[in-house]
């Protein structure tokens, strides 16, 4: 492994220079590997955090093996009532659950230990996690008790019991302060100037995240308040047109949240396993300012077949706006491995032009798995969620398979994979546990990354055949007018549920490490064992 | 009065240090093109007639 450069600059701040910032006496620690200083505080939610985000995964895991084996034609495991629970279930704990804890837990080590700052408000910490966790499990617990079957999007008439609502608001409004305590964390390391210059680029990352986070909640808030209403009876109707444009403000939203703070996620792995040292601190932080400004337009793609709202504002906020935005994600897709090159390179990997690449350490999981993230939402992830953006092309694919086949290569192929690679860094270096199994882990991104793959394209493919996503039975047997595809979409549902499988064993092949070493797992005395 | 010898900051960098100007605007121009815009139009749709 790498340990940190002292003369890295801009991703991560000059550890050789760290004063021990505004922390009073016998609150932090100083991290023997990186020489960061740990806030003892934000050090036990990053933990509670993440031990959440770990569970919320596992559980949200298990239900998307249940829909990949009922989309998988041949086998058709779940019936219909099932199958609409599972996918209530598994939306709202992968896109939501695990990705806002894991999401908290990065703002509070990104304002603490890269700034060198107390946190702003322990009593908010706690608020806002409790809420989240009360939320979480009232959550849960409504869907399973089949009170909720209405999908993520509980799209208005449908009508979940009127505690789903309070749980997603009960979760918003955690998350919500978990922001505020991070800005607040940000705003007091100035005033008490912890750091000089511009914040380190990894908290500007973070920075972002948290912004496109408040616009998030507030769109949530702007929702999910009165569909509760309704669902109480205290007020009597919810526009079902309006209902879907402020939602997506919360659903859309909430997935660039992901984007900003796993493009950070790259760029800290990116110094923590190679020593890379950002290329062009201009280039790279204006193309997260394309984010702030113009990634929550991109919205709009989500109602580009809705008859409501008008061509103009269709094509306003998905293409010009939407470009924008994703001009900044080729950005980072291209300064984040170039910065990774000019590390490999000036540490004497020169052969070729992609000798660099060959001596990476692919062994290393931290790597690996950020690599993999990288590649898969820019390449999938990416070309696919900007042709479906295009409005030709969203009447043709519109709530076919090719949707969840371009987002699952987006937040789990990207997202999700990026985190479990923080992870291998996280429970070394936050919890101090080190990791067994470790040819397990060393295996696990690619595994993972495999299996995710195969499902997107699976998904991808017999969508481009007309399949339609959230659809229990793909013959639509019973249907008045008989429904037929084309054969081969059985081939692609089978691609599908085979890579489904493999994700989730892929997905154990980190639960399972994970949680031995966080309960069981060798104590780090000193500096993490090198990957 | 001592005057500075600091080289003057770029407005670019100033605007990107600026977490509060960053959050207004982060806010704003979601707000304003698709949210607000958005359910103007919706609210100025007119009934549809009866066929």
């Amino acid at each position: 492994m790498t340990t940190l450069d002292p003369t890295v600059e801009g991703a991560l701040p000059e550890t050789e220079a760290a004063g021990r910032g505004n922390h009073p006496p016998g609150t932090f620690r100083v991290c023997a590997t990186t020489g960061l200083t740990v806030d003892l505080a934000a050090e036990k939610f990053i933990k509670i955090n993440a031990v959440f985000a770990v569970v919320f995964l596992l559980l949200g895991g298990i239900a998307a093996l249940l829909l990949a084996l009922t989309r998988w034609s041949a086998v058709h495991l779940l019936n219909a009532e099932w199958y609409y629970r599972m996918t209530t279930f598994h939306g709202l704990n992968m896109l939501i659950l695990w990705i806002l804890f894991m999401e908290i837990g990065i703002l509070y080590f990104a304002a603490t230990a890269l700034l060198k700052s107390r946190l702003a408000s322990v009593k908010a910490g706690w608020a806002g996690f409790a809420c989240m966790a009360v939320g979480a499990i009232m959550l849960d617990a409504v869907i399973l008790a089949g009170k909720a079957d209405v999908m993520m999007t509980s799209y208005v008439p449908l009508r979940a019991h009127p505690t789903f609502y309070l749980a997603i608001i009960l979760v918003a409004v955690g998350t919500l302060i978990g922001v505020i305590n991070f800005l607040a964390t940000v705003y007091i390391a100035k005033r008490d100037k912890t750091y000089s210059g511009s914040v380190p680029l990894v908290v500007f990352g973070a920075i972002t995240a948290a912004i496109i986070a408040v616009s998030t909640l507030l769109h949530g808030a702007g929702i999910m308040i009165p569909t509760f209403l309704w669902s109480i009876d205290v007020i009597d109707h919810v526009d079902p047109a309006a209902y879907r444009l402020v939602w997506w403000g919360l659903g859309h939203q909430s997935q660039q949240v992901n984007v900003a703070a796993m493009v950070s996620v790259w760029y800290l792995l990116g110094t923590l396993t190679v020593g890379a040292k950002v290329l062009n601190q201009g280039v790279s932080r204006t193309a997260f300012l394309l984010y702030i400004l113009f990634i929550n337009l991109a919205s709009a793609h989500h109602l580009l077949v809705d008859p409501g709202v008008s061509a103009g504002w269709k094509i306003w906020n998905t293409s010009y706006a939407m470009y924008l935005a994703v001009l900044a994600s080729m950005i980072h897709g291209y300064t984040v491995p170039a910065a990774v090159e000019v590390a490999l390179r000036k540490q004497g990997h020169t052969k070729g032009l992609f000798g660099w690449l060959g001596a990476a350490p692919w062994k290393n999981p931290g790597f690996s798995g950020f690599f993999l993230s990288l590649l898969i939402f820019g390449f999938i992830g990416g070309i696919t969620g900007v042709t479906l953006g295009t409005e030709q092309i969203n009447i043709i694919a519109h709530n076919t398979l090719r949707i969840p086949g371009h987002f699952h290569a987006t937040v789990v192929g990207g997202t999700s994979l990026a985190f479990m690679a923080l992870a291998y860094y996280v429970v070394p270096l936050i919890f101090r546990r080190e990791f067994p199994l470790r040819w397990m882990c060393r295996a696990q991104p690619y595994v993972f990354a495999a299996g995710i793959v195969l499902m997107s394209l699976g998904m991808s493919f017999a969508g481009s055949y007309g399949v339609s996503r959230r659809s229990w039975d793909v013959e639509a047997s019973g249907a008045l007018h008989p429904v037929s595809y084309d054969p081969s979409v059985h081939v692609w549902l089978g691609v599908l549920g085979i890579g489904g499988s493999l994700a989730f064993v892929g997905l154990l092949m980190f639960v399972v490490p994970t949680v031995l070493a966080v309960f069981f797992g060798k104590r780090v005395e000193a500096k993490m064992p090198a990957w | 009065m001592s005057e500075s010898n600091d080289p003057p900051v770029h407005w670019l960098e100033r605007m990107l240090d600026n977490t509060w100007l960053l959050l207004a605007l982060g806010v704003l121009i979601p707000a304003i093109s698709y949210t607000l815009w958005g359910l103007l139009e919706l609210a100025n749709l007119k009934a549809a007639t009866l066929p």
